[in-house]
């Protein structure tokens, strides 16, 4: 049953529909898209009793203002922005309740860029080209294929359930210095032995360029052994372009699916989520991993998704 | 020539194929993807296929690299001797010049020809569609007659109309969206060349070809009115059928 659940009072600086993301469609120019912390967004799902993959909201350093129009359980992962429902403080990584004519509302960003709000019964939008992921630049998906404005009407199919709670140690902690996994290439040949030491030894630092398509960070030049461009070829999420500035572009959610700058490596995929919560001004530095331990890695936190998941049904 | 396969991050391999663009290159692409496509090996998400090399992206819980490098390895080899692709050849309608191709003049002076010139050279080629990308639907066209090749804009435009038909250096292409661009923009067609709304989105795909042929501006308008009904079907025919 359609139900409307909220109303949008204020909308946020890009409050967003987001699900794993989009997929099939790279080859036709289309980004996957999707949450840019999939950690946070499942885990809001969890608590709430959804599926992993529902969709919930997005919101970067300042979040909406919303009134229930129906009581409904919610949870608040991800980066701490400060909600409050009418006025009062409430918890992060718990579900709770919030009753029809309530106000959930943000203030201060605490820890973290980016908070999502998960609903029990999930958000009702159309699935565009299976997601209903918000694609900005292309203009589609989500809600009409845009961030929430002022007087947007949310339907879902809402519930109210039992509220419940994180073990601590799921809880990730949003730091200004990280270090991140990366796999090394595959562009190694258009750097210098002293480039790529520099990129794997130096500190950089993510500019307020940053945004669902990519961060952009500042630091010791990585230097080219010749030309900084290739012939453009498909990004996969988390690739590290080097343009002819030197300077680090890591490639988040919304990229473009392909590119022609060099790519000195790639994020892996479990250090995509902590890479999304970054503030601008944190400190990042890369390490190198093998192609083994990175899959291991995600393989085991997948799986670590998927027991929890079945114990909460 | 040396093939060589890569992880690019923990979900996805790149197999390059060349180092120089060009249209056997891309027909062993097209090749390759054909097979791969048919093998439907479970963990394989989606492919594209780009200039000189494709990536496969894969779900590593379902398979892991070596074990889809070994696929790789074998599809390899059935790449170079495997069914002729058909190819399709896409009839695309231009109103050349006019407000919405305001640099038909330009290109024209800068290679010292006729504006007709110029469209007759643009209109008179099938045009190799090496990848999509940049944008949902931005065919990266290849066979841009050197002739009317023309330099990028020094200050790229702020917004172009979708549908936008240009010239970047020796590429040529059509843009499916209002986006930026510093390409010289001869003309636009009144086709949509991406609608969510199909099941195939896209209107083109790598491995087929455009052909542009020029219209008027009352015939842009009646197309433009079909097209947005979804009542204009695109003419096609097959790479190598003439046509009347």
């Amino acid at each position: 049953m359609r139900t409307p659940i909220f109303k949008v009072m204020k909308s946020g600086l890009q409050t967003t529909v987001q699900d794993l993301g989009r997929y099939g469609f790279r080859e036709f120019g289309v980004s996957p898209s999707g949450a840019m912390d999939s950690y946070s967004l499942q885990m809001g799902n969890l608590l709430v009793g959804n599926d992993l993959g529902e969709a919930a909201l997005e919101a970067p350093f300042i979040g909406p203002v919303l009134m229930a129009l129906h009581d409904v359980s919610i949870a608040i992962c991800g980066g701490n922005l400060t909600p409050k429902i009418n006025g009062q403080e409430v918890p992060l990584w718990k579900s709770i309740v919030i009753k029809k004519g309530q106000i959930l509302s943000f203030g201060e960003l605490k820890e973290g860029v980016r908070t999502y709000i998960s609903i029990a019964g999930g958000i009702d939008v159309p699935f565009v080209l299976n997601s209903k992921s918000t694609y900005i630049t292309g203009k589609f998906g989500g809600f009409e294929g845009r961030a929430l404005k002022e007087g947007d009407i949310l339907f879902g199919n809402p519930f109210t359930r039992r509220n419940r709670f994180l073990q601590t140690q799921l809880i990730p902690k949003y730091t200004n210095k990280l270090t991140v996994r990366v796999i090394v290439g595959p562009h190694t040949r258009k750097f210098t032995t002293a480039g790529l030491k520099t990129f794997l030894n130096e500190e950089y630092s993510i500019t307020s360029q940053s945004n669902r398509m990519g961060h952009q960070l500042t630091g010791p030049k990585i230097e080219h052994s010749s030309t900084a461009d290739i012939i453009s070829d498909a990004i996969p999420l988390g690739g590290i372009q080097v343009p002819a500035s030197g300077q680090p572009i890591i490639l988040m959610a919304e990229h473009q699916t392909t590119g022609g700058y060099s790519r000195i490596g790639t994020v892996i995929s479990v250090d995509i989520p902590l890479l999304a919560q970054a503030q601008p001004g944190t400190k990042v530095r890369f390490k190198e991993i093998s192609l083994q331990n990175a899959q291991d890695l995600l393989i085991d936190s997948r799986n670590r998704l998927k027991s929890l998941y079945r114990l909460t049904r | 020539m040396s093939i060589e396969i890569v992880p690019l991050g923990d979900s996805a391999i790149s197999i390059s194929f060349d180092n120089e663009i060009n249209e056997s290159t891309h027909h062993q692409i097209n090749h390759f993807s054909q097979n791969l496509r048919r093998l439907k090996i479970d963990g394989v998400i989606e492919c594209v296929p780009t200039y000189t090399s494709i990536t496969i992206f894969y779900d590593p819980i379902k398979i892991r690299y070596s074990q889809l490098e070994k696929m790789v390895y074998s599809l390899m080899e059935l790449a170079v001797n495997s069914i002729p692709l058909n190819p399709i050849v896409y009839r695309i309608p231009v109103y050349y010049g006019g407000k919405t191709g305001p640099d038909l003049p330009i290109v024209a002076a800068y290679h010292n020809i006729s504006e007709q010139e110029v469209i007759s050279i643009h209109s008179n080629k099938e045009y190799l569609v090496h990848m999509i990308g940049f944008v949902p639907g931005f065919p990266y066209l290849g066979g841009l007659n050197k002739i009317i090749s023309t330099p990028r804009l020094e200050k790229p435009r702020a917004k172009i109309a979708a549908g936008s038909v240009g010239i970047g250096g020796d590429q040529t292409g059509i843009y499916p969206a209002e986006v930026p661009s510093g390409w010289r923009i001869i003309g636009i067609t009144p086709l949509t060349l991406f609608d969510i709304e199909n099941v195939k989105p896209s209107l083109l795909s790598a491995g087929n070809y455009v052909t542009f042929f020029p219209v008027g501006y009352e015939e842009f308008l009646a197309i433009k009115e079909r097209s947005e009904l979804k009542k204009y079907e695109v003419m096609t025919y097959k790479k190598g059928e003439q046509i009347t």
